[in-house]
């Protein structure tokens, strides 16, 4: 029973749309975190210096600190946009789907 | 000669809280033996309180367990903000607390770099795997692993790896756990190794999961407020300028004007990379942490869960930054908290106890009395998720899918589970003794290793690839398993710390940059060659599997008992 709900769901041109908005979006975010953590791993790993330099003139704060307080702040922020934009734009998608499929199952 | 390798077996211990090996190269700045010290009242009366109420809550929740569900996952009825809280207690041990506030201390930018790799799993698991766990599991990460795979042999592999993961694991906290106390409270090492796994024991098996979530939240609560005030405290002190506390702070410290810049800690690449693949994909693989996903009543919450969970964590990295940076000051330039009085020399209590001088030189007692509450109820919310996910391995996968083919009672279901519970706790506690004495710092990052190899590869494939067959995932997950093992007995930390043989076979400490692709590899080379009925038959399923782990439809729901 619950096959041919899955079946009927699969047919519905909604849920591939629903599926490759999500993961392009999902991958997107994904690529983004992945990118700037081992970039700066491999500074870290490969040009320490650069990381070390001072942000500016006479400040002891330097680039590395400021790069990764940006990183804990940007990434929590891309967890924010990513829950916001599942839990409303995609799961209303989601219900509208399976809505759908039951009707059909009528 | 001997005493000198004893001091040293010692005084890595308290590194052993923390989750990964290559903290042993954080040397000097994190040495001492733990030597009993004089029993601190504040610190057992706030423990005894906090003891307590998790007894209210557990004989409360106690009422409440009587199915499955409620045993394993509480109902599924947990909201996503108290998951959070829940999923940040599991996730920060006291080492966290202890061991990174001793790593900025000692180390500066280091320990923030270690704090990043600690943080950044948790905006991936988000993305890729929170809402398909929540919508394909019900119990244990198994349930997604052998969805459409062969179910006795692929659960049996999941047991396996997971009871490995929470066996290093346990050890690791166990041992921790008893240097803490004997440090912290006054308390003599075996009393306090009784006490840990006794207290686990009754939570878990009495309590379940309702019980352990909120010795969870309630840990993370104490955590976040005591760090917090101590942060403020602290930080006041240097009027809230970031740029003060550094120009006072590099101007003592031995690192200088170069305390803010990468040191040694990841100077070698392929070490950075390996250790950075192994705590972002061994979170990611950790049994305890992937089983507080089921609690929660769908996907919805389940991102929530995430969302919080990870703003807990980033929020509390940079207070234990501060923390540290302010006590390079206000510890290291007081001759009270060296011993002898001679400033730069050896910590009283050694390295780790950096936060908790910290505390008590900006709070006094009663500050140093809740640190350290904190700290113990921290071990046993970390302990308590370990069992309940390592007897429910035993009870879900084991005994009611594999030896009684799905046959098993619920009642039998649970009562396996909390037989399980009480194993685990003596296994727990025999192994805390039996380890006292050991380097045991390479057993979390081997936990971690073992999850990032063994568990990962199978439930990310599992959930995205359709041509996974149960040959694949078998071969897969143990090659994984056997790999991840072998690269970390082999090297130095275990070959030649623990061995004492000459030279290490494998040159890093860190398994997961090789164990990782051997067990993708395999998985999909035994998967393609795979031409079976079976495994046609299992392609053909993951069609359903895919709309469901989708749409959630058909998910188990928090009604579900």
């Amino acid at each position: 029973m619950s096959s041919a709900m899955y079946q009927r769901m699969r047919g519905n041109p909604k849920f591939q749309a629903l599926v490759s908005k999500r993961s392009r979006f999902a991958w997107m975010l994904a690529f983004i975190v992945l990118t700037m953590f081992y970039g700066f791993v491999m500074t870290v790993a490969f040009s320490p210096a650069t990381l070390g330099q001072a942000v500016s003139e006479g400040s002891q704060v330097t680039v590395g600190v400021v790069i990764e307080l940006f990183m804990f702040i940007f990434f929590w922020v891309l967890t924010a946009y990513y829950v916001k934009r599942a839990n409303t734009e995609f799961d209303a998608l989601t219900q509208e789907i399976v809505q759908e499929a039951w009707k059909e199952n009528q | 000669m001997r005493p000198l390798k004893q001091l040293a077996a010692r005084a890595n211990l308290g590194l052993g809280l923390l989750a990964c090996t290559a903290l042993a190269y954080a040397g000097p700045a994190l040495e001492g033996a733990a030597e009993k010290q004089a029993t601190n009242w504040y610190a057992i009366t706030m423990f005894c309180l906090f003891v307590a109420m998790t007894m209210g809550i557990t004989y409360w929740a106690s009422g409440r367990t009587k199915s499955t569900a409620d045993f394993y996952t509480a109902g599924g009825g947990i909201t996503g903000f108290q998951n959070g809280l829940a999923i940040a207690g599991d996730y920060m041990s006291a080492a966290t607390l202890l061991g990174l506030t001793a790593m900025v201390y000692g180390q500066g930018f280091d320990g923030y770099i270690y704090m990043m790799a600690f943080f950044a799993g948790w905006p991936l698991i988000l993305f890729l795997m929170a809402e398909r766990l929540r919508n394909l599991g019900k119990f244990t990460f198994s349930d997604i692993t052998a969805y459409r795979l062969d179910q006795g042999k692929v659960r049996t592999m999941a047991a396996i790896s997971s009871l490995t993961v929470v066996c290093f694991y346990l050890i690791a906290q166990m041992v921790g756990a008893g240097q803490l106390i004997k440090l912290l409270f006054g308390l003599d090492y075996n009393i306090a190794i009784f006490a840990v796994g006794i207290l686990m024991m009754v939570y878990v098996t009495f309590g379940g999961m309702v019980a352990t979530t909120w010795v969870q939240i309630i840990k993370a609560c104490m955590l976040l407020c005591g760090g917090t005030l101590v942060m403020i405290l602290a930080f006041s002190q240097f009027g809230f300028s970031f740029e003060e506390l550094l120009t006072k702070a590099t101007a003592v410290h031995k690192l200088g004007a170069k305390l803010l810049t990468p040191g040694g800690l990841l100077a070698d690449p392929i070490t950075a990379i390996s250790l950075c693949m192994g705590l972002m994909f061994g979170t990611a693989g950790l049994p305890h942490i992937l089983m507080r996903f089921f609690t929660v009543t769908d996907a919805k919450e389940a991102r929530k869960s995430v969302l919080y969970a990870s703003g807990f964590v980033a929020y509390f990295f940079n207070v234990i930054f501060i923390m540290g940076l302010t006590a390079i000051l206000i510890v290291g330039q007081s001759p009270d908290f060296f011993e002898g009085g001679t400033i730069g020399g050896k910590l009283i209590g050694g390295g780790n106890m950096v936060a908790m001088h910290l505390a008590k030189a900006v709070g006094g007692d009663m500050l140093l009395g809740f640190l350290a509450a904190v700290a113990f109820a921290t071990i046993l919310a970390v302990v308590s998720g370990l069992a309940l996910a390592g007897a429910s391995a035993v009870s879900h996968d084991l005994y009611a899918r594999v030896i009684k083919k799905g046959q098993a009672s619920a009642a039998d279901e649970i009562r396996v589970s909390k037989i399980a519970t009480i194993c685990l706790g003596f296994i727990a506690i025999g192994l805390g003794i039996l380890f006292e004495k050991q380097n045991v710092a390479f057993m979390v990052g081997l936990a971690f290793g073992i999850a990032a190899a063994a568990n990962f590869p199978v439930l990310i494939l599992s959930m995205y690839w359709k041509g996974l067959t149960t040959r694949g995932a078998l071969v897969g997950g143990y090659s994984g398993l056997v790999s991840a093992v072998l690269f970390v007995v082999l090297s130095k930390s275990v070959w030649v710390d623990v061995f004492g043989n000459k030279a290490a076979l494998f040159p890093y400490t860190q398994p997961a940059l090789f164990a990782m692709p051997i067990a993708f590899l395999l998985a999909y080379i035994f998967s393609k060659t795979d031409k079976s009925v079976r495994a046609q038959n299992e392609i053909d399923a993951f069609e359903d599997q895919y709309v469901r782990a989708q749409t959630g439809y058909g998910a188990a729901s928090a009604s579900n008992h």
